[in-house]
Order: structure tokens, then sequence, then C-alpha cells
């Protein structure tokens, strides 16, 4: 959605001047000292755009492909010893590394487990809240506090202890007389708590989603009264399917997210994506093969495989869109 | 007549009530179970740190400050003045870095039909979706060249070159919307961009720049992944890394500083979003900034 927005807007924004006007200097015939309106506009374009460019070649293009390069090599911090090993950190990866597997594993099971289930809370909410509720600005600000919070060092330690052994949580179960234990201690539920804390933050998809509610025509509402549809009817048929660009919009910006979570893994296991590996995320991974043992080559090769998942998810969720995002200025 | 009116208003209004009676109550007990946390923690900060862990009630009948003037103190020689300091000059320069560099790239896009201009855009728009652990190790390198590590420079300079695209994006939206027309009359009155640019476009533009800035701030305060990597000297921490290293380290002491601690952390941040509420609400619901 902000890829096509952008580029259809960009290119219906007066497509031809510059060409057109841009022609008599290169036949050969340019006013020295007199720029053409054209020429000028050109030359102010890349002044501004100056500090991008720098940043883009200088910090983002280069590192980018300096990274696929390392990814071939065995680089651990010395340009002497380094060698080019053609395939190798991607054969160990994917054949004799433990770690990388259950990374592979945990990180999708955190995105295939938490986005869907973020995204159903926002929109439930969001379409409650759409109902011309009373202290609407008031709940929309204490639904999204949450979202600014979360990718916070404090958060996760918020969370250490609300989900420890004699934390908050087991202190309410035991009012009901159950007896809890350290979610986070165990393997089996240590990455539920992680996925719980990303549904909390369902509040900026709730908002977009929000933003996305208030367009819907109010006519159509209107006639599937007419036509006597209840409110379920209403919802499946005629709310859903005219935000589904927006459910698209806040699904791939989630599944990004999700692939890159770092800081909260990080923070509640103590950096060792413990216990039993149950909460290794692909990012933890990496960030301990990298920074850890200076594996710079491996962990340049994990990171090129991160890039290619996450254009392949999003691709994915593209491409699934067809099937049910309906646009309605389409033909 | 009119009986039978009434009759039947008061059969459509019952449920009406009862619904939104529903509708409040369902929300406002997910609003408190979300909410809860955070209160528990403010709570958890103001009591006396025997408590700390022991007490899930929010009320606290014996408030005390203790904790936060234990806390200040227990992380390394410098202490938390030190690293709130450091946490307000990299998130500040990063303010600073972001909203120059994006608005004039954003300016670019926006408003000057340069040839090439399509392209770039292309690129710049898929620069957002780029997950930053392809740059890391390179750029780590490349800093690491340059003498950089363990100063702020690698969590500022960046920011000078407009790479984070999100807030391009978000300008250049904004940008577009201003009448053509004010800037025609511009270079009707002899205006080079330059002028056009400061002149006319920032000062209309005060409420995206400040949704830029305050998401700036916002995620340069929570930023973790980048000071854990270049920041090695306890007296270069910023809040979030003296955090972690304040939980790891405190064993089972303490743990009513380091809620102390947490809670004073995230003040900035909630004091940002209150103040530019409306602004950062219509930004997200514009572009979908986090």
């Amino acid at each position: 959605m902000i890829d096509t927005h952008g580029q259809t807007a960009a290119a219906s924004a007066r497509p031809t001047t510059s060409d057109a006007s841009a022609d008599p200097a290169r036949r050969g015939r340019p006013p020295r000292t007199a720029w053409t309106e054209a020429q000028r506009t050109t030359a102010a374009g890349y002044a501004f755009l100056t500090p991008w460019l720098l940043g883009f070649f200088g910090i983002t293009l280069l590192p980018m492909l300096a990274s696929l390069v390392l990814s071939f090599t065995n680089f651990s911090g010395s340009f002497r010893t380094v060698e080019w090993i053609g395939f190798e950190n991607y054969r160990l990866m994917f054949t004799v590394d433990p770690a990388y597997w259950q990374s592979v594993r945990v990180t999708f099971t955190y995105v295939l487990v938490s986005v869907p289930i973020m995204l159903v809370f926002a929109l439930t909410v969001a379409t409650l809240l759409n109902k011309g509720i009373a202290m609407l600005g008031l709940y929309r600000t204490i639904f999204y506090v949450p979202s600014l919070l979360g990718s916070s060092v404090a958060i996760a330690v918020l969370w250490r202890f609300i989900w420890g052994e004699t934390g908050l949580l087991n202190n309410v179960l035991d009012l009901f007389g159950i007896v809890g234990r350290s979610w986070i201690g165990h393997p089996d539920t240590a990455l539920l708590t992680i996925m719980v804390l990303n549904v909390w933050t369902f509040g900026s998809p709730m908002i977009i989603f929000l933003a996305g509610l208030r367009q819907v025509p109010a006519e159509l509402y209107e006639a599937a009264g007419l036509d006597g549809a209840g409110r379920r009817q209403r919802f499946w048929h005629i709310t859903l399917p005219s935000i589904s660009p927006v459910v698209l919009f806040n699904g791939i910006l989630a599944v990004i997210g999700g692939f890159q979570a770092f800081t909260q893994v990080y923070v509640v296991s103590g950096g060792t994506g413990g216990p039993a590996g149950s909460t290794l995320f692909y990012t933890l991974l990496l960030y301990q093969r990298a920074f850890g043992e200076l594996r710079f080559g491996y962990a340049s090769a994990m990171a090129w495989v991160l890039l290619l998942i996450i254009g392949a998810a999003t691709a994915a969720v593209f491409a699934s869109g067809r099937y049910w995002v309906y646009y309605g200025d389409e033909r | 007549m009119t009986t039978l009116a009434v009759a039947r208003r008061r059969h459509r209004i019952v449920p009406y009530v009862a619904q939104r009676t529903f509708i409040h109550v369902g929300l406002v007990s997910a609003a408190f179970v979300m909410v809860y946390p955070l209160l528990w923690m403010t709570a958890t900060a103001f009591r006396p740190s025997e408590q700390a862990l022991i007490e899930d009630s929010l009320w606290v009948p014996e408030p005390t400050l203790e904790n936060f003037v234990q806390g200040w103190s227990a992380v390394g020689q410098s202490g938390f003045g030190v690293f709130f300091l450091n946490s307000f000059i990299v998130a500040g320069l990063a303010v600073i870095g972001n909203v120059l560099s994006c608005a004039l790239a954003a300016y670019a896009f926006a408003r000057l039909p340069f040839r090439g201009r399509k392209f770039w855009f292309g690129l710049m728009i898929g620069t957002i979706m780029l997950p930053i652990h392809v740059l890391l190790i390179p750029q780590y390198l490349l800093f690491n060249a340059l003498g950089w590590v363990d100063t702020f420079l690698p969590l500022i300079v960046p920011k000078f070159l407009a790479t984070e695209a999100f807030f391009v994006f978000l300008l250049v939206q904004f940008f577009r919307l201003i009448p053509r027309e004010i800037t025609e009359a511009g270079r009707i009155d002899g205006c080079g961009h330059p002028r056009i640019f400061l002149r006319l476009i920032l000062p209309l533009s005060v409420p995206a720049l400040t949704t830029a800035a305050a998401f700036s701030f916002i995620w340069s305060w929570n930023d973790f992944l980048q000071p854990l990597i270049y920041l090695t000297s306890q007296s270069n921490y910023t809040v979030p890394i003296a955090l972690s290293l304040f939980v790891d380290s405190s064993g089972t002491s303490n743990y009513g500083a380091l809620f102390a601690m947490s809670l004073l952390s995230l003040i900035p941040v909630i004091g940002f979003f209150l103040a530019f509420q409306k602004l950062l609400l219509d930004g997200i619901s514009t572009t979908g900034l986090k």
C-alpha cells in the first residue's frame, strides 16, 4: 500500500515537463549562463537529495552489498585471515547448525501465531470503538500506549516480573487456587510470554483500522439495512471487504516487524534465547554469532537469508491479497 | 398514536442502551487488563522495596521515593544521571538530523519534478522494508574503521543522512498536499527553491514535522540494538542499555529500585506522546508508523 500509493502519485505529478523542456539542451544548444527551468529543477532536486543520496549509497546500499560478499567468506574481524569459502556458511546453516533451525522454528511460530491474534484483537477493538462510542479518545489513548512502550527495555524488564515464578500473574492465579509456575523459566511457555507481549501492542494496527473503518461509505450500510442484512452479515460482507486493503497493510507491517523482534527477547531471556533455546529468535542468534562469537561471515549469511524470508513473506501476503483484498475503485 | 410511538421508541432504546453498556464493560475490562501491568509497575516503584514483588494491589499506603534514590546510583559509577543525559543527547540529535535531512529529501520527492525522481523514490520506498540486520555488520566494520565505536556518532550520523526512510515518506505525503499555487506564487516572486523550502514549505508543515520529530525521539529513546553494539564503556551507556545491565546484575535484591528506574525511563516517551497525541495518532493513521 505504501509502495503503490507513493509511486503512482509520483508518476502522475507532471510526468512530462522535465523531459520535454530538457530536449533543446540535449541538442547541444545549452544557454551557458541561463539554465532552463527543467535543468534548474533537476539541479535543485539533486541538491536537496544530497544527504539522502549519501546515506543511501554510504550506509545502505554499500553495506548491503558488502554483507552479501561477507556471507561468502569466513570473515571474523581481521582482513588478514579472511578467505572466500563459497556457500560454506549457507551449507553450515542449513545442514549442520542445529541452533539455526531452532531459531527459524521459534521465529516462524512467533510470527504465525502472534501476528494474526494481534490483528484480530486490533480489528475487534477498532470495530467496537467505531460504533460512535462515548470516550473514544480516552479508549484510543489507553489502547495505543502499550504500542509505544512495547519495544522498550523497561517493559521487557516488567515482563520478567509479571511472568516469573513469584510474578504478578502467579500471584493473581493464586487467588483462584491455581498454582502457577515460572512461565519464563519453562521451555513450553517462555515463547508464549513474548507472544503475549506482541499482542499487547495491538494499539498501533488498531489506530490504522479505525482510520480505515471511518472511510467505509455509510450508503453501503444503509443499503444493506434496507435489504435486511444483520449485524454479522454487514461485518462480513461490507466492513471486512471494504477495509481489506488496510488489513493487508497492517498484516505486512506486522509480519516485517515480527521477523525483526529483538529487544524484548534479549532482555527477557538475558541474551541467551533460553530456556533450552525456546526463545532463540532469529535476530538473537544472528546477534550472538556476529557480536558474541565474531563470526561475521556466518552472521551475514544469516542476515541475507532473513532478508529473503522477509521479502518472500511480504510477497506471499501481497500475492494472497489478490484473492481477498478488494479495491473499491477496481474496474 | 403517541403512546404507540413512545412504546416503539422504548422498544428500540432498551436494546441500544444494553448494547452500549455491554460494549463499555468489555472495553473497560480489556483496558484494565492491558494497563494493569503499567500501574502495578508504578505502584511498585513507590513501595518499600521489601514488598516489591509480594504486593499485587495498586494501593500504596506509604509511598516512598527511596527506590528512586537508590536506583539513581545503582548502575556503574556514573549512575542514571549520566545515562539519561546520554539518552537525551542521542535522541535530541537524532530528532534534529531526521527532521532536517528527511525534510530536504521529501521536498525533492514531493515538489521537484526532476529527472530520475521516480527511480530514486522507488529505491527510497524499498529501504523502508529493509531489515536492519543486513546492514548491521558492514556498518559496524565501517564505523569501527572510522574510530567511531564507543561514541555516539554511529547512532547520530546516519540520522543526518535521511536513512530512516519512513519519515521521508511521511513528509512526502504531507508536502504533496500543499497547494501548488502557493509555491508557484513564490516562484513568480523570484524565490529559489531553498527560500521556498524554508519560508513556505517548512512553516506550512509544522504538524508533519512535529510528528516526525516526536516519533524520531521515541524510536531513538527506545532503541536498544544499536547502542548495545556500539556503546562499550559504561559512561556512554544510554538508559535502555543501563537498564538491561541492571536487571541482569540485580540478582534477587533491589527490585524496587529496578522498577523505579524502569518507570523513569518511560516518562519521556509517555510525555512526548501525551504532548503531541493528536498529531501522532493521525500520523499513524495515514502512514502506519508504530
